[in-house]
C-alpha cells in the first residue's frame, strides 16, 4: 500500500511533498516505546507514533522503515521535521488515536510486524 | 579490503539532540562499502542502543566501527558507574533509566536484549566505578 493511500485512508495530511509518498508498505508497527520499536518493527514498514521528538525519527531511519505517522494529533518537534525532511521519510500528521488509526489500517489490509518470542530470536 | 577499517567517533553526555548521530554516520559507512542492507541494519541497531547507553548512563564516552573481510565489529566504551547485575541488566524489560528517558520513547530495558538479538557475539565488561566496555561482532557470512 502507497503511503499516499494511507493519508487518504486517516485523512491525514503530509507535513512536506516527497516522492517517497509512491513508497509501499506492507507491515506498521505502533508503539510509543522506540526500544520496542528497535527491536520488532520490520524493514520498509511503517510506524506509528505519538511521540514527537528527534530520535523518532533516527530510530526509523536505523530500521529502513518507509514512513511515519504521527497520531493524536501530534505535530513533530522542529529538529525531527529539519532531519525527516533531510532524510526525505514521508511524515503524515493524523487527528485519530493510535487505537483508530491501527484499526483503519490493519481493515485496509497492512499487516503487523510479528513479535519474536525472544527464545526464538 | 586487507587493512580493516576503522572509524571512531566521541559521544557526548546526555545530548539528546545530537544521540544517533554516531549509529547515522556508522551506517552511512557501512552502506558506502556496499554491505547487505540487513547487515547494515543490524549494526545500526546495535550502534543507536549502545550509543543511547552511552548518551543516558555512560556520561560520555567512544564509539569505534571496525570493518573486516568477514565481520563487523562495534565497540562502545564510556568511565560511567558500570553495570552492578550486568544478567539483570542483559533482562528484557529491566531498565535503571531516569523518567525524562522513558518520556522519550526509551529505558524501556530493551537496549542489551536488542543488541545481543542484533549480535553473533557480544562481550561486555564492566563493574561498578569501572565503566563499561562492549564489543559487539557481526558476522557477514551467519544470519542473527
Amino acid at each position: 500500500m502507497k503511503i499516499s493511500k494511507i493519508e487518504k485512508i486517516l485523512q491525514a495530511s503530509r507535513l512536506f511533498d516527497t516522492a517517497a509518498m509512491d513508497s509501499e508498505v506492507e507491515y506498521a508497527f505502533a508503539s510509543d516505546l522506540m526500544s520496542d520499536v528497535l527491536a520488532f518493527a520490520l524493514a520498509t514498514s511503517l510506524l506509528i507514533t505519538g511521540l514527537t521528538n528527534i530520535q523518532i525519527i533516527r530510530t526509523a531511519t536505523m530500521l529502513d522503515m518507509t514512513g511515519i505517522v504521527f497520531v493524536r494529533n501530534k505535530r513533530p518537534l522542529e529538529e525531527a521535521i529539519v532531519l525527516a525532511k533531510k532524510l526525505d521519510i514521508p511524515i503524515l500528521l493524523c487527528q485519530k488515536s493510535m487505537f483508530e488509526t491501527c484499526g483503519l489500517l490493519y481493515q485496509a489490509g497492512l499487516k503487523p510486524c510479528p513479535i519474536l518470542h525472544k527464545e526464538s530470536s | 579490503m586487507s587493512e580493516p577499517l576503522v572509524l571512531e567517533l566521541e559521544v557526548k553526555p546526555l545530548d539528546f539532540l545530537a544521540a544517533g548521530e554516531t549509529a547515522t554516520q556508522f551506517k552511512e559507512t557501512l552502506k558506502s562499502l556496499g554491505l547487505p542492507p540487513e547487515i547494515c541494519r543490524r549494526a545500526a541497531i546495535v550502534v543507536y542502543e549502545a550509543e543511547m547507553n552511552i548518551v543516558i548512563h555512560g556520561g560520555g564516552g567512544v564509539m569505534r566501527l571496525q570493518v573486516e573481510e568477514d565481520k563487523v565489529t562495534i565497540m562502545a566504551e564510556d568511565e560511567g558507574p558500570g553495570i552492578e547485575d550486568l544478567e539483570l541488566a542483559m533482562q528484557e524489560g529491566y531498565s535503571s533509566a531516569p523518567d525524562f528517558i522513558r518520556e522519550m520513547g526509551f529505558g524501556a530495558g530493551m537496549g542489551l536484549p536488542n543488541i545481543k538479538r542484533n549480535a553473533n557475539e557480544l562481550y561486555i565488561d564492566t563493574a561498578p566505578g569501572k565503566g563499561t566496555k562492549l564489543r559487539a561482532v557481526i558476522y557477514l557470512n551467519k544470519g542473527r
